[in-house]
């Protein structure tokens, strides 16, 4: 699977947040960290909270930077990059969006131009129509002119994607996309990642704690767990009984989707207990 | 309508308006002057040293002049501060940063310096360096991780506002009251009759940070997603928020320092034109220019007219006009982030 160079390397990367240490300081975010993903994967990093997955997201998009080891894009360490250089590579698409300033839908996915063009003052007419193709790619073109507070939360996820799109990455990042999601919704950011995948050959790289929508996308999962690699593999073989329940430190079952055989997971919840 | 043909039809529109309420501002006073006396005196066909040339082209065009570029001051760095703090109701005086400036101007006049031109540039850099370090008093008062939150950011202005007001009695307590001649009146605000030279200094100043701000207004835009999703879409956020920072501070100082620590503009002028035009800071900035500059000069024109013979300081009308506008926003658009 790995011919050439990967896309995205992470080179035994770790990471620790200068927090104090009466506040549980010290300790490393990330430890010992390397993987890597090929150009044109669906690759998930999923893992329990706080197990370093944010953190891995923040050194690829080089708001932080590593403590030890290497990131690099294309075999190019990340920090070599200029700003805008790597923002036309990578994309990511935030769990949420602050919201100080109600900016419409339009403005929000011309700011996706913005590494494109930094040095323009207002966007020209081929930003206009990308932004326009990715807003009908993600379904929020007839919702060009609202402002953000008036959207809902499946509708501004979406016009958060369209920004990305607009950026036209290599490589799409997703951080917990389907949090705030209902299950019509959750099912079609799972149909639109596997679109935006197939037909535009862009790499995804899924961050979240959904196992289940996890394993139906992805080609490959990495499972982080108190900052280190727990398994990489398909979700078949890193979603097995005794790899998660260490990780997630509770009771599993796993078995297959009755439509699309893939792994799904089932927390073993206790017995319900006879009222006295 | 394209943003472009948008901001060229604000700025046509404002334009207009602006050039309207120059005209009213020059034709009225208490001087009692006729419409024929002001027109002789503008095209040059009075007496140089006639009543109506030394009221209209020595005390009423300066003042003119004066109160539209301090407006367009104070509403360009209301557009920065708030882009900048992710805060809408941020604004020079509700985050004490006049206060700060206004400390530094009371200061440089304590040292001696005046209003001519030498003089005045020192004044500038003493209100420069206030408003500097009231700013950077409020960010490390109100900075916590995640960002400023619209409480911690307004109660540490106040905070900060009431020190260097504090400090500004103390120095004038104790220094010589002669030798502050006229400073309670200035630190209403106030539009008196500026030299040339001074004034030339003062638009200097006020056009570069100006021009810093509009180079920074698309990256101003991106900012307003959150400073990690700005980085994420190329933005050097760091340097982006150094330079609008700076820029803020020389449009306050320069304001604070010629024409005293007028508040509200800020606030009530960039919240107009977000109501009619939107959060793009690349139409706010420019047109902030223009409107800051009509609503100064109508609240000044009003303020040496209302009481004439006498006149009311101009920080005493926008503070009128401010007030319960502040009160509005705070009960109404953003009671749901308070």
């Amino acid at each position: 699977m790995s011919a050439g160079i990967p896309l995205v390397e992470f080179e035994d990367v770790s990471f620790a947040y200068p927090v104090p240490e009466e506040r549980g300081g010290s300790g490393f975010s990330l430890t010992g960290v390397s993987f890597a993903i090929d150009a044109g994967e669906v690759f998930g990093v999923i893992g329990p909270n706080s197990a370093g997955k944010t953190t891995l997201l923040r050194l690829l998009t080089r708001v932080l930077s590593p403590t030890r080891g290497r990131v690099r894009l294309d075999g190019r360490g990340v920090e070599s990059l200029v700003h805008a250089e790597l923002a036309r590579q990578v994309a990511v698409v935030p769990q949420e969006t602050p919201r100080p300033f109600p900016f419409s839908v339009e403005q929000l996915v011309l700011m996706g131009r913005f590494p494109h063009g930094p040095a323009r003052f207002f966007e020209n007419a081929a930003d206009h129509a990308v932004a326009r193709t990715a807003m009908a790619a993600a379904g929020v073109l007839e919702l060009g002119a609202l402002p953000l507070d008036q959207l809902s939360g499946g509708e501004r996820q979406r016009a958060m994607l369209a920004r990305a799109l607009a950026q036209e990455p290599r490589l799409l990042v997703l951080d917990e996309p389907t949090a705030h999601l209902d299950l019509r919704y959750q099912a079609e950011t799972a149909g639109l990642l596997q679109r935006v995948n197939a037909e535009r050959g862009m790499t995804v790289l899924l961050v979240s704690h959904d196992l289940d929508l996890a394993a139906q996308v992805c080609d490959r999962l990495l499972l982080l767990g108190r900052g280190r690699v727990a398994r990489i593999g398909t979700p078949a073989e890193v979603l097995q009984r005794s790899v998660l329940e260490p990780v997630f430190g509770c009771e599993i079952v796993v078995d297959a989707h009755p439509t699309s055989g893939r792994p799904v997971v089932h927390v073993a919840w206790p017995a319900p207990l006879a009222r006295r | 309508m394209s943003a472009a043909r948008r901001l060229v039809v604000a700025l046509a529109v404002l334009g207009a308006a602006l050039v309207v309420v120059i005209v009213i501002a020059l034709f009225v006073g208490s001087a009692g002057l006729s419409a024929g006396d002001v027109v002789r005196a503008l095209t040059g066909r009075a007496g140089s040293s006639s009543v109506e040339s030394v009221v209209t082209l020595q005390l009423r065009l300066p003042r003119v002049a004066a109160a539209v570029l301090a407006g367009g001051a104070l509403a360009v760095a209301g557009v920065a501060f708030q882009g900048l703090t992710r805060n809408p109701l941020a604004e020079p005086a509700v985050l004490g940063v006049s206060s700060g400036a206004a400390f530094g101007v009371v200061l440089a006049q304590i040292f001696g310096l005046g209003l001519s031109a030498l003089q005045s540039l020192g004044v500038a850099v003493f209100a420069f360096a206030g408003a500097i370090g009231a700013a950077a008093a409020v960010y490390a008062i109100a900075a916590v991780p995640g960002g400023l939150s619209i409480q911690t950011l307004l109660l540490s202005g106040v905070i900060v506002g009431i020190f260097f007001t504090s400090a500004i009695t103390v120095l004038i307590s104790i220094v010589d009251f002669d030798r502050l001649g006229g400073v309670v009146h200035w630190l209403l605000g106030n539009m008196a009759p500026i030299p040339p030279s001074a004034l030339a200094l003062f638009a200097v100043l006020a056009l570069g940070g100006f021009w810093l701000v509009l180079r920074s207004a698309r990256e101003l835009n991106l900012l307003a997603l959150g400073e990690e999703a700005a980085v994420q879409l190329g933005v050097n956020a760091r340097r982006l928020k150094r330079r609008v920072f700076l820029a803020a501070a020389l449009l306050t100082g320069s304001v604070v320092a010629f024409t005293g620590p007028i508040g509200f503009v800020g606030l009530v002028v960039p919240h107009m034109l977000r109501g009619v035009l939107g959060q793009d800071n690349r139409l706010l900035v420019p047109t902030a220019l223009v409107a800051g500059g009509i609503f100064l000069l109508a609240a000044d024109t009003v303020a040496r007219n209302i009481v004439a013979p006498a006149e009311l300081s101009v920080g005493v009308i926008t503070s009128f006009c401010g007030a319960p506008f502040f009160v509005y926003l705070l009960r109404t658009r953003y009671q749901a982030t308070l």
